[in-house]
């Protein structure tokens, strides 16, 4: 799909520029483009360097360990089908607390952990469970408290406060996040109203 | 809506200042720590070069081209109706599908429209407050094996659409057009 995207952005730019005139421009731009795509990510290594060494020391500390504790009885409602003290809320949890910190990479492996938890539970059928979409709906629409990379953008290009967004981001992804457990409710009450609960 | 500005200011130093208390009083050696978790940030910020320069380049040849200018013309009525700026539909539509390209383009929106316009401002909420659905989709349900997705890509989708929803009304309430 992306692949898709990409090719025919280019090409259709690529060909339009042909029919009017504009093969100057698109000229300039191929070459300006890659230079400041280079220069941005060069950018965003003063804040990821920062931001993650900060939150490699709250690893340490146990801290990760600790929200994850607490955010757990709101998680255990979430997932009614997932017995408590089970592995598989665990790795929800913390694929949650990292994505909310915008550790990505960190939030990932969590994330795989959790359906694989999520397989065993459901009898290790290559059918999405209960669980699986709902945690699925949490984790696209993940509650962000700090949008590290987006910040580091808006820092190359001179924003006169680049953390202004944290705010509008914040209400945002918690709304969106409510929203989408209700979406998720609303399929599953669909589902079962049919008849053949899975 | 102050309060959501001073959240805003305050959140990041008061979080520095909060985990480095919190690892000298587990006895956490702070300073190794935060330099062996920061090795990990400029291989990230390296890694994503190849993404940034494909996407940013072929966005480039479809605006330069004027290509996409005669897009936002077809969208631009749609758009209006829904009181939505036609130049953050297409990042709208590209966050479902993949993170990285949806980075480049609202970093293709900052620079061109600047980070404090409601332009930038949007695309920034947007890229923060919603994760790729498709590819949240693709690694976690390809590595375990699973083949049918049931109803999650539609929530999925659904919650992306809502969520740009909210981002758009948040900061037009906030910082206004």
């Amino acid at each position: 799909m992306v692949n898709l995207i990409w090719v025919a952005m280019a090409i259709i730019g690529i060909v339009f520029a042909m029919f009017h005139g504009t093969m100057n421009e698109v000229n300039e731009a191929i070459f300006k483009s890659a230079k400041e795509a280079v220069t941005i990510a060069i950018g965003m290594i003063s804040i990821l360097v920062f931001w993650l060494g900060l939150m490699r020391i709250a690893e340490e500390a146990g801290l990760l360990e600790r929200l994850s504790r607490f955010c757990k009885p709101l998680v255990r409602r979430l997932f009614p089908e997932v017995p408590p003290n089970h592995p598989a809320l665990g790795y929800i949890v913390s694929n949650m607390i990292a994505n909310m910190f915008g550790l990505g990479n960190a939030a990932t492996p969590m994330g795989i952990k959790a359906m694989e938890e999520l397989k065993k539970l459901n009898g290790h059928k290559d059918v999405a469970s209960r669980s699986m979409v709902t945690f699925l709906a949490i984790n696209t629409s993940s509650i962000t408290l700090i949008p590290a990379t987006v910040i580091s953008i808006r820092m190359t290009y001179g924003s006169a406060s680049p953390g202004e967004i944290i705010g509008t981001t914040l209400v945002a992804s918690t709304i969106s996040t409510i929203g989408a457990v209700l979406i998720d409710r609303y399929y599953y009450w669909k589902r079962t109203r049919k008849g053949g609960k899975r | 809506m102050t309060f959501i500005q001073i959240i805003s200011t305050w959140l990041i130093p008061v979080t520095i200042a909060f985990i480095l208390l919190y690892g000298t009083i587990k006895k956490v050696p702070t300073y190794e720590a935060f330099v062996e978790g920061g090795k990990e940030g400029i291989q990230i910020a390296f890694s994503l070069i190849p993404y940034l320069v494909g996407m940013l380049v072929s966005i480039s040849i479809f605006r330069a081209s004027g290509a996409l200018d005669y897009m936002m013309n077809g969208i631009k009525p749609l758009a209006d109706a829904l009181g939505l700026p036609a130049e953050v539909v297409p990042l709208a539509m590209i966050r479902t599908i993949s993170g990285t390209a949806a980075l480049g383009m609202t970093t293709d929106l900052i620079a061109t429209y600047g980070p404090d316009s409601f332009i930038g401002r949007l695309a920034s909420t947007i890229q923060g407050s919603t994760e790729t659905t498709l590819y949240v989709l693709t690694v976690y349900f390809g590595a375990v094996g699973i083949k049918k997705m049931g109803d999650a890509l539609k929530v999925g989708i659904l919650a992306d659409i809502l969520s740009f929803i909210v981002s758009f009304f948040i900061v037009l309430l906030v910082f206004g057009k």
